[in-house]
């Protein structure tokens, strides 16, 4: 089922926590709201549940206006960002509850909660308390919950916020996985850009109660439609006043055609990868980011001259061109990206 | 080491003579004429009747506590509007009040003959003041804050992610309220109402003021056991005594037993 969100504006008190907000979620996909923390994506995920009602604006879901229709009728799975697992209920009855209050049969709750503990690998678990578990299996049973009630949609606040790294990479890969199996239209706030680009189709990012942009993580990632996206979304460094990602960067010991002369000011290695930091002549800094194999290749230290010029390619040509067309306005709430943005402005 | 035993005594010395060795003298004053004098002490009609009062009243009150607490204990934990702090201000005041005030406050606002209500709740055929109802009010009265001030901080430790979370699977208001709401709450609401009790059983002052004290008829079992000591029925009085602090152990004894249960699980 399609999400529609129609300029939805919230207040709490005197703060504006969303501004004016539209974007569409196309059926079956996997959507990411991203951005930085108190930039108001979890309300707008609350709005599409039902817990909160926007100030004004509209939302659609399955192209039904839902607006003013509460939480309990409008067909969604809702997880939590600390899971809010039933406390005084095991896990069984946790998954059962939904089920339960929609009256199922006996049977049909018994087959159809064994078939989701399976789903999310819980089997073992179901006469565990929440207490007994450990941060991802109440993830897993939070969302084997919000599942049992068969939703249109599904929405994870931070669904991984609350883990530790090796356990978060481990259910991103696995959510993406029950999202191409279940196939229900999902949506989930991340502060985190690498979770956002790794797990979902389309990115909305959110800053400050406003829409930065709509895309696909490539899309988000090469043509940004504001500096902040560019700068949020991956590394970000500038040169003759233009951004552009230092990977895209080519660093030379002698001149070549376009680049501009500097000195290394430092160099890190993180694993792999190699960050020079260079003093340009003109008086800024920037940073270039190569392989080891390319460093090896580049012999330099720190005190060096080198030159440095943005690479050409298809990719970064879009990117300057965007960049030129439109001057870098953070504040721009309307991206006009022909794809992904609202059908109404 | 010394330290620790040390601290241990004086914590012992203090409580035993604060109230371990006085309650313990009650008890024997109640026992040493023999178990069946106190009994006997205990079963009279006036006796009977003025437990059955106060029992009566507290299930009428605790009742009412309970129902109207949580209400008030959701209202004050969720929420916030202009003048909330006036309700948490009355809700809190019996606590402060003494009970002499409580009784008076009652009797001005419900007697019959110059009570600001009393006169027309009197004309429709209903008696506050000097009789069952009063006893039932002023129990509510002074035993109004113990379920809010019980309930009102488990509501706020639990949050409402899990009524959400069960209104976003589909559940009406009531049946959020009952399947998740009420267990988060059960063992504050169950203190609470152990509080409440032992409150109403125990209260005199203000029954002194609103029940009209008489035998067999608006007496409380308080009033029954400060009635025999004035009236030279030491029996009658110890053996009242000590079946009021019976009363409140076992409710103790129920308490502690639960939440150990709940605690193992």
């Amino acid at each position: 089922m399609s999400i529609e969100v129609q300029s939805i504006s919230k207040k709490f008190g005197n703060i504006l926590a969303l501004d004016e907000v539209s974007f569409t979620v196309p059926a079956g996909s996997l959507t990411a709201l991203l951005g930085p923390s108190g930039g108001g994506k979890s309300t707008v995920l609350r709005i599409i549940a039902g817990l909160e009602v926007p100030d004004t604006g509209s939302v659609f879901i399955d192209g039904q206006d839902v607006t003013h229709v509460p939480a309990r009728s409008r067909g969604i799975g809702f997880c939590f960002q600390h899971y809010a697992p039933f406390r005084h209920m095991n896990v069984w009855e946790n998954v059962a509850f939904g089920l339960k209050v929609r009256r199922q049969s006996k049977e049909e709750i018994a087959r159809r909660v064994a078939e989701l503990l399976e789903l999310v690998r819980l089997e073992g678990f179901a006469k565990r308390y929440p207490s007994q578990l450990s941060g991802g299996q109440r993830q897993r049973m939070a969302l084997a919950r919000a599942l049992a009630v068969e939703p249109s949609v599904l929405l994870l606040d931070e669904p991984f916020g609350a883990l530790d790294a090796q356990v978060r990479k481990e259910l991103r890969r696995w959510l993406r996985e029950l999202h191409d199996k279940v196939a229900v239209t999902t949506v989930f706030v991340t502060h985190d850009q690498e979770e956002a680009m790794e797990v979902a189709d389309e990115i909305a990012i959110i800053r400050e109660g406003r829409l930065e942009q709509v895309g696909s993580p490539a899309q988000c990632y090469d043509q940004p439609a504001s500096e902040f996206v560019f700068t949020f979304l991956g590394p970000a460094t500038q040169i003759e006043g233009s951004w552009v990602r230092p990977h895209d960067l080519v660093i030379t010991r002698h001149p070549h055609e376009g680049s501009l002369p500097g000195t290394i000011e430092r160099v890190t290695q993180l694993g792999f990868e190699i960050r020079i930091e260079v003093d340009l002549d003109d008086g800024k800094k920037t940073w270039v980011q190569v392989t080891r194999h390319a460093f090896e290749q580049l012999d330099a230290e720190a005190g060096d001259v080198v030159h440095v010029s943005v690479a050409r390619s298809p990719r970064t040509e879009k990117a300057l061109v965007a960049n030129e067309a439109e001057p870098l306005d953070a504040a721009s709430g309307t991206p006009d990206l022909p794809l992904d943005a609202p059908a109404r402005a | 080491m010394t330290t620790k035993w040390v601290l241990r005594a004086f914590a012992l010395l203090y409580v035993g003579f604060l109230v371990g060795l006085p309650i313990g003298s009650i008890v024997w004053r109640a026992l040493s004429p023999g178990i069946s004098t106190a009994f006997d002490a205990v079963t009279t009609p006036a006796a009977v009747h003025a437990l059955q009062i106060t029992l009566e009243a507290a299930a009428i009150a605790v009742a009412l506590n309970t129902i109207f607490g949580v209400g008030i204990a959701i209202v004050l934990a969720r929420h916030r509007f202009p003048g909330s702090f006036i309700l948490e201000a009355l809700v809190d005041l019996p606590l402060s009040l003494s009970p002499i005030v409580v009784g008076l406050a009652l009797t001005l606002f419900y007697s019959s003959r110059e009570g600001w209500i009393g006169p027309w709740l009197s004309a429709h055929g209903i008696t506050v003041i000097f009789a069952f109802p009063g006893i039932v009010l002023a129990s509510a009265f002074v035993s109004l804050p113990y379920v809010v001030r019980e309930v009102v901080p488990v509501l706020q430790e639990i949050g409402t992610d899990q009524e959400q979370a069960a209104e976003t699977l589909g559940a009406k208001p009531f049946t959020v309220f009952r399947r998740i709401t009420l267990p988060a709450i059960r063992w504050g609401l169950a203190y609470g109402v152990l509080l409440t009790t032992a409150r109403i059983l125990g209260e005199f002052g203000a029954m002194s003021v609103v029940s009209g004290d008489v035998i067999g008829q608006t007496q409380t079992f308080t009033q029954f056991v400060n009635d025999s000591f004035s009236n030279f029925d030491p029996n009658g009085a110890y053996a009242g005594a000590v079946l009021l602090g019976l009363i409140s152990l076992v409710l103790l004894g129920l308490l502690s037993l639960s939440r150990s249960k709940e605690g193992a699980q």
